[in-house]
């Protein structure tokens, strides 16, 4: 190969031959020609995860050690889902739990293999694996994942839950997994994405390119709760069309380090589309969250609220992108990060980013990062709050703008303790 | 029950309160009174426990124990009850899990049960009436949106609920119009007791028409300068403060 390759992690990639071959060369000759990510990196500069990557793993290879763990262990109480487990990397038949009766599942390698036109219509044809060399690495080298498809005028009475667990007890783990998802026209479908690890570190890269069709209505929920040595690339990018309604909900609770890519394109009128953030940060995590609103037709509108609460050493990104291109008049943009820092070596980075061809649009961005108010503790102490109860109480509140816009009840409380228990164990 | 001994304090280098002596006994109404700027807030917040002034000297003995050494939620379970000039917003937390948390964490500090979901609204029900508090306004984040009389209201509720032995009211009638001023000043008068003392720290004699002090202090410079019973409210609502203050220079 004449290529230089620059990362040792590079070495050794192999590329598994199926119906999507000549996209997954393609693929890998992007990630060699764009190299990891370097500080230098636009859109990586502020997370070192390729460093954190170099120190803790040979190569990037997907790994192929079986795992053995109790997806129960990890459960979302009384949830009643449509449930998909994935031993790293690996669909778990015995641990899921699913119907076809209302929606299409299958494993995405069997349906490209199967079915000509979905590879020629919409398989990487969101996600640009040009722009991240994490994109390239995925769409070159997964190995599992789904295509979940629901037909025209079906509202999914279930939720569908993707369960990613990785065994690192015995070895490192690395996986990649790659979803296509496609909303017919006028349907209903909430998708929950969970992420949960054991063991040593992994690594794992997920790469979701969604349709959301006419009318049609989508929620997607990504639970990211690791313990603590999973280092995760998770990229959506999700294409609406006219009148449909997205709701994204992106809860980064732990994990070691957390690179998500989220790119809305509204590419139609009377879109409505919600990003919600909330990323609770301990010891030396990092979670870095790009987004895109791309308006690209007129009379849509975007909102995204992103919330964030640092403490010990740990690193919090925020990139939001907002493009109104010329034709998309009537635009409403709305986009908010808020940041508490609790100690003194946690850092944040936020940066909005508009880009506006319109006149006629209404856009508003504003972030803050600052300390926990200190007059509402004082005010909370001196009616007999402790001062751990009184900062426990003020996080929550603050996590509790972004939580209780979950609209699934047993999802909301599950998340809801998460949070409160973390706060007060933690914080 | 409150006995305060030589109180000096400051915030940052500026020396605010320069020797305060006060003695309030159970059943007394107290009025602290004075000009703007001469401690008056201070000195509500420093009894209160707030921690951006340091106490540079003095002491301050409440029921037998040292307040001073005391974290304000630990004077809080002691008694002590300062109702905000400014009361904070504090939004997603509403007035009734605000006051559920606080009223059951000083009762267990006192070593009393928690109380229940239904003792506890009843508890709720009972004080509500007492201020003339609407439920609706109890359910929503605390503070955030109140009008100036709904948040004044607001605290005097929140002291119906935590009935304290020694409640300290700092400029409540700023802001409030008279019908709002009457409604606070009565649910204060309804939670006197022979067992309970108040403070009351005004810039004017107004609330005073209302909340009837036993004793009225006037603060100026950083100490307090004249005691004397109600008739010096009204004698220094007709004279304003120039008089007090040329005594102070005199002297």
């Amino acid at each position: 190969m004449d290529l230089a390759v620059k990362n040792n992690l590079l070495e050794n990639i192999a590329v598994p031959s199926d119906g999507t071959s000549a996209i997954r060369h393609q693929a890998l000759y992007s990630l060699h020609s764009l190299g990891l990510p370097t500080s230098k990196t636009e859109e990586y500069k502020h997370t070192a995860i390729s460093r954190l990557l170099e120190k803790n793993f040979q190569s990037l290879a997907v790994s192929t050690s079986k795992g053995n763990v109790v997806a129960d262990t990890f459960r979302i109480q009384n949830l009643d889902a449509h449930v998909l487990v994935f031993i790293n990397g690996e669909f778990d038949q015995a641990q899921s739990s699913f119907s076809t009766k209302e929606l299409n599942i299958q494993p995405l390698a069997v349906a490209l293999a199967e079915r000509k036109e979905i590879v020629e219509k919409y398989f990487s044809k969101l996600a640009d694996t040009k722009a991240d060399a994490f994109v390239s690495l995925n769409t070159a080298t997964w190995n599992n994942g789904l295509l979940i498809e629901i037909k025209n005028n079906v509202q999914v009475t279930k939720p569908i839950l993707i369960h990613q667990i990785n065994d690192a007890s015995k070895s490192k783990i690395i996986t990649a997994s790659r979803n296509l998802i496609l909303v017919g026209k006028s349907s209903e479908v909430s998708i929950i994405e969970k992420y949960d690890s054991i063991g040593e570190a992994n690594f794992s890269t997920t790469v979701n390119e969604v349709f959301v069709a006419e009318n049609a209505g989508l929620t997607y929920t990504l639970i990211q709760n690791d313990g603590g040595q999973r280092y995760q690339f998770n990229h959506t990018s999700i294409q609406q069309e006219s009148n449909s309604r997205v709701n994204c909900f992106t809860l980064s609770l732990n994990g070691k380090a957390i690179r998500n890519n989220l790119q809305l394109s509204l590419d139609g009128e009377g879109i409505d589309s919600h990003m919600y953030g909330l990323y609770l940060l301990t010891g030396d995590t990092l979670a870095d969250n790009h987004t895109v609103a791309d308006h690209r037709k007129p009379n849509s509108i975007s909102n995204e609220l992103y919330k964030g609460v640092m403490d010990g050493n740990s690193k919090g990104v925020f990139n939001g992108k907002i493009y109104v291109r010329p034709q998309a008049q009537k635009t409403n943009a709305f986009q908010s990060n808020r940041n508490i820092l609790l100690s003194d070596k946690a850092t944040v980075n936020t940066k909005p980013q508009l880009e506006i061809w319109a006149d006629d649009v209404k856009c508003s961005h504003g972030c803050t990062s600052g300390q926990l108010d200190e007059e509402a503790l004082f005010y909370m102490q001196s009616r007999g709050i402790s001062k751990d109860s009184a900062r426990a109480f003020l996080l929550y509140a603050y996590a509790g703008e972004v939580i209780e816009k979950i609209s699934n009840e047993t999802l909301r409380n599950y998340i809801d303790n998460l949070v409160s228990e973390r706060l007060h164990k933690n914080f | 029950m409150l006995s305060i001994k030589n109180l000096q304090a400051r915030i940052e280098e500026k020396e605010i309160l320069k020797g305060i002596n006060l003695e309030i006994k159970p059943g007394e109404v107290h009025a602290i009174m004075g000009p703007n700027g001469s401690g008056k807030s201070t000195l509500a917040s420093v009894l209160a426990g707030r921690e951006e002034f340091e106490v540079t000297s003095g002491d301050v003995n409440f029921l037998g124990k040292n307040l001073l050494e005391m974290a304000p939620e630990e004077r809080a379970r002691e008694g002590v009850f300062l109702a905000f000039q400014y009361p904070i917003e504090i939004p997603g937390v509403s007035t009734v899990n605000f006051m559920k948390t606080a009223l059951n964490q000083i009762r267990v500090a006192r070593g009393l049960q928690a109380l229940d979901a239904v003792s506890f609204l009843q508890l709720m029900k009972e004080k509500m009436k007492l201020v003339e508090i609407d439920q609706s306004l109890l359910n929503r984040s605390l503070n955030e949106g109140f009008s100036g009389g709904e948040k004044k209201r607001n605290e005097i509720f929140q002291m119906a609920m935590l009935e304290p032995k020694l409640a300290i009211l700092d400029e409540t009638d700023s802001g409030l119009d008279i019908d709002a001023l009457k409604i606070v000043a009565n649910g204060v008068n309804k939670l006197k007791s022979k067992n309970n003392a108040t403070i009351v720290v005004t810039h004017y004699q107004r609330l005073l028409d209302y909340i009837v002090p036993d004793f009225v202090h006037v603060l100026y410079k950083g100490r307090i300068v004249k005691s004397g019973g109600k008739e010096l409210a009204l004698e220094l609502e007709a004279k304003g403060y120039d008089w007090i203050k040329e005594e102070v220079e005199l002297a």
